[in-house]
């Protein structure tokens, strides 16, 4: 299967993790990413919430070199993804969205192409028990709280392939790579998105509930599939702990990195050396950093 | 609280819905002011006025009050709100569209917020994509807050997660024109 | 030369204020073969037929138009009009100037003259018209009552206490409905079976009332006072001549599966009346569960039956029967929450709905009365009640209200604070509507007396957390989100429609709305009978209500089939379709488009260059045909033609308005 490759630019930066075990997971799934040349910013939620036209319209020039190619477009980043994917909307929805946009990007763009997430070109096309298959590493003994957040699952009708409330797609992955997802009910809650860098006053706030649901229901850790998300979990983490007299000490994993283990990487290619909340002690200690027998290259 | 005089304020009440309803699909007077998007929300706790307040001030034609408050600008745009809401009315939205005119009007009851969000969209332009790096340190040194999250800096560097250099795009004369383009198109209709 | 009478009316000011009334009589008047025309204030009282009639008397007038409203209401009206005065009702033709004038239109000019054109439409078709003439068909005097609840049994009751013989068919195997899994019914907490098992009892001791229980309808072909129905009766495997209710069969049977009865709270066997005051009080084996269905052994419960009335062999069997008239009474059915990802159900088994509540405060039921946590069996200190579960929220398909929550909410919170001494009962409510007579003071009580909690705003979620469930709200006249730290959740969900009601109305041929209610003839001077004539509504089919309303209704039900089924023949409407069997072809089109099933084809024989052959014709059934005329726009030869809506009548109306 061959799909346009949208990174984004946290992939390259704080989001380094994703960037890298993203295109090795992908490649040892039979996925073949062909990277948009010369993408630019999605705008993130910055044009958002600035400019309604520049926030069609950043998303817009990608997808327009993506469909000159003829190809479907995929992202694996929720932020990005959600910003796609609402221009895809957007222009599908309405005609003169359609010419404004055009004549702002100064490219055809049709919407005839489809933007898909990661994820669910994992969970969709190649699914849990084809994971189950390549599984050379079993996650045996991982307990993991699934956080979805908001711009996977949210607004339904845009985002489409998650239920919005009750998403599993990651859990049952995780399942078929050997982990124990928790249940708990913090799946799909906001993790404060900006909030907690521009305005840590109360943004910090918006975070503590979810580390101590997930670490109620068991947890040993998070997985996700948004650089915000994990950048927030990441990073906050201690000084949260802190604000509160305790430590959580629970690793944020992108979803590609624990599927990347399972399938027999090795942990510095997948970029697992490089949280801050430090995660090899974690797979040392459940036993997930031996090399495979007869492993990957 | 000082009391509100209806009778003038509600004048303004059909203007108010009209207007979204015809540029935007949105229409307030479904709201029945249930309070389920307030009650999803993770950032109503640090609000001025709950979400459904909003929705209120508008319903009543207050919309001066509702382009003044903290809350449009503490909106995380989760859109937990509109996607609960059993009227379908779309809070996010209206939460998107108050800031984008409390902007135009200067009513920015949340600096921070608006500074990260021009620098981010300057670096966009000028690069192409975004410099993570330095976004923060002009976040920094714009918020009057230089020594914030310092303690991260160097920990993010030497896990490669900042750079010193900015990602470019070659062609950057092209996003540039985007964001000329698009500034002069007006709003686009949603 | 015809001699057409017109006759414009004021409507008060409803069509005058947008329509120049007298101008349009002047104008009419001055029409091909109109005699007479005139505008009055209020054509459709009592002085104003008398208008009408002095003039056909004056005036020498063979046909009558009358513009005013749509002849939905007043068309009947004004044909007796034309009776009183000597005309065949059916030369009548009404203008709608006010539906389609004044009520649409604002500019009294383009109003004026758009009158005008319908006036001179009605016209032209009225020119055309022929005196039509009713016949009539005779009624069969023995009812069925679809759905043995409390609407039905009631239904039933009324119908036979005046003398008729009345089938109840029901399709599990008691009657009893709905309001038999209820404990207490409000605002007066009379034990609900209390009430209802007497009513059973008479149902089933009446001689005038069969019951047909774990039966259902199959088909229905007929029409009113001639329905012919097929009732499949489902194989209980107990012969019911023989059986005697003992029980020792259901004792001894060793399956246990869930209890439909008692929402999965308590479970029932395989061979099992569904509670124990059932009627009849005799046994069904549910097959799919049964052992000996399943694998061939056990037996058991042949083995012991005293009377050897259980019967593995038995089959569905149908049975067709005529009625004269049917009243539906099949109930509701629970809104499926699983639809609130938000609210978690399903997947904490401590959220239940306000029917597994019931089935929990029973104390006849699983947990004898006690209320206990489904997932441990504790008591549950702190029970919160969310309102509106489906109801009111279109986002989840259901606009509308289901109008007994307010009440069985306001019932579940006061027993919850009377048989847990420390509880807490708190309702997330948006409004609360009780204006049934002592509803208000019934919840007021709950208020003042039982100290239960009412929160305004709609939960958003509801997740578990710490061995409690965690609900979010707003309190909106606060203004501040809360949190409750719930034992248990009780949702309100909403009155659905059955799943089947769609196909019930088309067996049928009754309408329903978009949520699959069945719709009432109209909804304020016709709310129990259908658009099919001799088929009635009862109950919460035709839309949400509690048990006052559904027995009232259901007594209007029984009311109106007595009222029919009192005469020996009822006249029928010739406003029906009719076949020119010379240019009909017999392709049998027709029969395949017509929605009432009034037509068939029948041999006819005929003479063809002196030899007689035979050959397939359309034929319709004027008691069945409603006079829609699907058919005359389906017919390619154009054999079929609707009296009283000619395809001339209907040019010329054309001809009327474009020439």
């Amino acid at each position: 299967m061959k799909l346009a490759y949208y990174p984004g630019c946290s992939l390259s930066s704080t989001g380094i993790e994703f960037g890298m075990s993203a295109p090795v997971l992908a490649k040892a799934l039979g996925l073949e990413l062909w990277e948009i040349p010369e993408w630019n910013c999605c705008g993130s939620s910055s044009a958002h919430v600035t400019d309604h036209n520049l926030a069609l319209a950043l998303p817009a020039r990608n997808l327009a070199i993506a469909e000159e190619a003829g190809l479907d477009v995929v992202v694996p980043c929720a932020a990005c993804y959600a910003r796609l994917k609402a221009a895809e909307a957007a222009v599908r929805s309405s005609r003169r969205t359609k010419e404004e946009i055009e004549k702002i990007i100064d490219r055809k763009y049709e919407a005839k192409i489809t933007v898909r997430s990661l994820l669910d070109i994992i969970y969709t096309e190649i699914g849990p028990a084809k994971i189950r298959e390549k599984v050379l590493r079993p996650l045996e003994g991982l307990r993991v709280a699934a956080y979805y957040g908001c711009l996977l699952v949210r607004p339904p009708k845009v985002a489409q392939f998650e239920d919005p409330e009750n998403p599993v797609s990651m859990d049952r992955l995780l399942s078929a790579a050997g982990a124990e997802p928790v249940d708990w009910g913090y799946k799909t809650e906001c993790c404060g998105g900006g909030h907690p860098t521009i305005s840590p006053e109360f943004g910090l706030k918006i975070l503590k509930p979810i580390y101590e649901e997930a670490r109620y229901a068991g947890a040993d850790c998070f997985v996700t599939a948004c650089p915000m998300c994990f950048t927030n979990l990441d990073m906050r983490q201690k000084e949260v702990g802190k604000q509160h007299g305790t430590v959580y000490n629970l690793p944020v994993f992108y979803i590609t990195e624990l599927l990347g283990l399972a399938l027999g990487f090795e942990a510095r290619e997948l970029g697992i050396n490089r949280h801050l909340v430090n995660a090899l002690p974690l797979l040392k200690h459940k036993g997930l950093l031996h090399p495979v027998k007869g492993g990957r290259e | 609280m000082e009391r509100v005089n209806l009778s003038r304020e509600l004048l303004h009440a059909p203007e108010v819905s009209r207007e979204l309803k015809e540029h935007y699909g949105i229409d307030i007077t479904r709201c029945y002011q249930c309070g389920k998007c307030s009650a999803g929300c993770p950032v109503s706790f640090a609000m001025d006025y709950m979400p459904r307040q909003i929705i209120r001030l508008l319903q009543l034609g207050m919309k001066e009050q509702a382009l003044r408050s903290k809350t449009i600008w503490l909106c995380a745009f989760c859109d937990t709100c509109s996607t609960r809401c059993p009227r379908e009315v779309d809070i996010h939205g209206v939460m998107e569209i108050l800031r984008l005119e409390a902007k135009a009007r200067g009513y920015i009851t949340h600096k921070h917020n608006n500074i990260f969000h021009g620098i981010f969209l300057q670096l966009v332009k000028r690069l192409g994509r975004v410099h993570e790096g330095g976004l923060i340190v002009l976040f920094n040194f714009l918020s009057l807050q230089p020594f914030k999250d310092v303690l991260y800096g160097l920990p993010l560097f030497l896990k490669g997660k900042l750079h010193i250099l900015p990602e470019l795009v070659r062609d950057r004369g092209e996003v540039k024109k985007i964001f000329k383009r698009a500034r002069s198109e007006g709003g686009v209709s949603k | 030369m015809k001699r057409v009478g017109v006759f414009i009316c004021h409507c008060g000011t409803n069509i005058a204020q947008t329509v120049d009334c007298e101008k349009v009589a002047k104008m009419a008047g001055g029409l091909p073969q109109v005699a007479f025309s005139t505008d009055y204030k209020y054509m459709c009282s009592e002085p104003g037929q008398q208008v009408i009639i002095n003039a056909v008397k004056e005036h020498r007038l063979d046909r009558v138009v009358v513009a005013s409203c749509s002849p939905r209401m007043h068309e009947p009206t004004f044909r007796k009009t034309l009776e009183k005065a000597g005309l065949n009702p059916y030369l009548l033709e009404m203008a709608n100037i006010r539906e389609q004038c004044s009520w649409v239109h604002q500019d009294k000019e383009k109003g004026t003259a758009k009158a005008f054109d319908l006036v001179k439409m009605a016209v032209a078709k009225v020119l055309k018209n022929e005196p039509l003439s009713r016949s009539s068909i005779p009624i069969h005097k023995r009812a069925l009552v679809i759905g043995g609840g409390i609407a039905g049994i009631q239904a039933a009751l009324d119908i036979a206490d005046a003398g008729y013989v009345v089938d109840i068919v029901e399709k599990e195997p008691t009657i009893g409905g709905r309001m038999a899994q209820i404990d207490k019914t409000f605002p007066t907490m009379d034990c609900s079976a209390c009430i209802l098992t007497p009513k059973m009892v008479d149902a089933a001791s009446n001689p005038n009332i069969n019951l047909l229980t774990y039966c259902e309808v199959e088909k229905v072909d007929g029409y009113v006072g001639n329905f012919d129905v097929t009732i499949r009766h489902k194989a209980r495997s107990v012969d019911m001549n023989k059986c005697t209710g003992c029980g020792t069969c259901w004792e001894k049977c060793p399956t246990r599966v869930a209890s439909e009865f008692d929402m999965g709270l308590g479970t029932r066997k395989a061979i099992y009346t569904p509670f124990p005051q059932a009627v009849p009080n005799k046994p069904v084996i549910d097959r799919e569960n049964c052992l000996y269905f399943k694998t061939g052994k056990c037996g058991v419960c042949q083995k012991v039956c005293p009377t050897g009335a259980v019967d593995y062999t038995q089959e569905d069997r149908l049975e067709t029967v005529r009625y004269g008239a049917i009243v539906v009474a099949t109930g509701f059915d629970l809104f499926d929450e699983s639809v609130y990802g938000e609210y978690g159900y399903g997947r904490y088994p401590d959220i239940i709905s306000g029917l597994h509540f019931e089935r929990m405060i029973n104390a006849s039921g699983p947990t004898m009365g006690k209320i206990k946590r489904p997932s441990d069996h504790t008591e549950p200190k702190t029970v919160v009640f969310v309102k509106c579960v489906g109801s009111r929220d279109e986002a989840k398909g259901k606009p509308y209200c289901s109008k007994t929550c307010c009440m069985y909410t306001a019932k579940h919170a006061t027993l919850v604070r009377e048989k847990i001494k420390d509880s807490q009962a708190i309702v997330f409510y948006m409004d609360v509507r009780t204006p049934g007579k002592n509803y208000d003071e019934f919840y007021q009580r709950a208020v003042n007396e039982y100290g239960v909690q009412y929160v305004r705003g709609r939960v958003s979620k509801i997740y578990q957390s710490h061995g409690k469930l965690i609900v979010r709200g707003e309190d909106t006249l606060l203004g501040r989100p809360v949190e409750v730290e719930a034992d248990m959740v009780v949702l309100a969900t909403a009155m659905v429609a059955r799943g089947d009601a769609g196909e019930l109305a088309r067996k049928l041929g009754i309408s329903y709305d978009q949520h699959d209610f069945f719709t009432e003839a109209h909804p304020k001077l016709r709310p129990v009978e259908t658009h099919t004539a001799g088929v009635y509504l009862a109950g919460t089919c035709q839309g949400p209500k509690d048990i006052p309303d559904s027995v009232a209704q259901a007594s209007a039900a029984a009311a109106k089939v007595c009222a029919l089924l009192s005469r020996e023949e009822m006249p029928t409407e010739p406003v029906v379709s009719a076949v020119n069997e010379a240019v009909c072809s017999g392709c049998g089109l027709c029969i395949s488009i017509c929605p009432y099933k009034a037509i068939e084809l029948k041999t006819i024989s005929e003479r063809v260059h002196g030899k007689t052959r035979e050959r397939q014709v359309a034929s319709v059934n004027t008691g069945l045909c409603q006079g829609c005329g699907a058919c005359t726009v389906a017919c390619r030869s154009g054999a079929l033609n609707l009296k009283g809506f000619t395809n001339e009548q209907i040019l010329a109306e054309v001809d009327a308005l474009c020439l």
